[in-house]
């Protein structure tokens, strides 16, 4: 095991415990920030460069800030007075570490564990443009419309309910309860005589 | 170069850890986190395979995890949606008081 790989295992799994075990939800957000780069890091030394820097596109500079904007929209950023775990938390941690023990036992096991890499791997980003628009254009096409009704549907589900309507009528009450302009003219101290 | 089971196990601990705090914490954004955590947990394990196989030149791994970061980023807007949309209707984010999905 290489020195890079160890430094980067430390980091991203400290950083995701950070994530999932901090009391502040900003803290929390900032942690699985680390994570995510921990990750990228993990895709380029697997030579994948491509998929690191999107890594860090989209969920270093997405994801995180989307994180960060619904923690301040719920008001979250306040921790707790009481425990941060549910009512259930042993039973979750125990099929956590079930699972894990799981998969740890398949892997040590497995004929995968012996594979050896492959001498010299080049996956260019023109390789990968090429394949997305000749072998994987029908799922670029579908996640593309995804990603469209996604969006439509995010927006939709956290637009206030009849947020048009009440806007209207917002702007008209709004127009009717001005000052009238008589008492802008005459207003009522008398710092308006000088 | 560090072996295949290093990088599986790597994935194999981040699931878990993200696992664990889906099942374990009380806001449900962290609850988002967790699983943002298990995703990208199995996008490690697609590049690992990807590496190590016998022919990276068809570069199927790195596409799968391309459409796997795509769907996962429109998972995200849904789900942080839900929950703004959610805690507008009951003033909380707290998974253990949202018990009914009629409000």
């Amino acid at each position: 095991m290489s020195l890079p790989f160890a430094i980067i295992a430390m980091l991203t799994i400290a950083a995701a415990v950070a994530a999932m075990s901090l009391r502040n939800l900003v803290h929390c957000a900032l942690a699985l920030t680390v994570a995510f780069a921990g990750l990228a890091a993990a895709f380029l030394q697997l030579d994948a460069q491509f998929v690191g820097f999107a890594q860090i596109l989209v969920y270093v500079g997405a994801v995180a800030i989307l994180i960060v904007f619904a923690v301040l929209l719920t008001r979250g950023g306040e921790a707790p007075e009481k425990t941060v775990f549910s009512a259930s938390w042993f039973w979750g941690l125990l099929v956590a570490v079930t699972v894990f023990g799981a998969l740890a036992w398949a892997i040590t096991n497995s004929f995968a564990s012996q594979l050896a890499p492959a001498e010299k791997v080049d996956a260019t980003v023109k390789q990968i443009g090429d394949a997305l628009m000749t072998k994987f254009v029908l799922p670029l096409e579908v996640i593309g419309l995804l990603l469209t009704a996604a969006l439509i549907g995010a927006v939709i589900i956290a637009m206030r309910e009849e947020s048009s309507k009440t806007k209207i009528e917002d702007g008209r009450s709004k127009i009717d309860k001005t000052v009238p302009p008589s008492s802008i003219l005459h207003p009522p101290s008398s710092g308006g005589q000088q | 170069m560090t072996p295949l089971a290093g990088y599986l196990l790597l994935s194999a601990m981040l699931f878990s850890i993200g696992l664990a705090g889906a099942l374990t914490r009380r806001n449900a954004i962290i609850v988002l986190i967790g699983i943002e955590l298990m995703l990208n947990a199995a996008n490690l394990n697609f590049i690992a395979f990807w590496r190590f196989s016998e022919h990276p030149e068809a570069i199927t791994g790195i596409m799968f995890v391309i459409f796997s970061i795509g769907v996962a980023a429109a998972e995200a807007a849904v789900g942080l949606a839900l929950i703004i949309a959610i805690y507008r209707h009951y003033k909380t984010t707290n998974v253990d008081e949202m018990n009914s999905l009629k409000g």
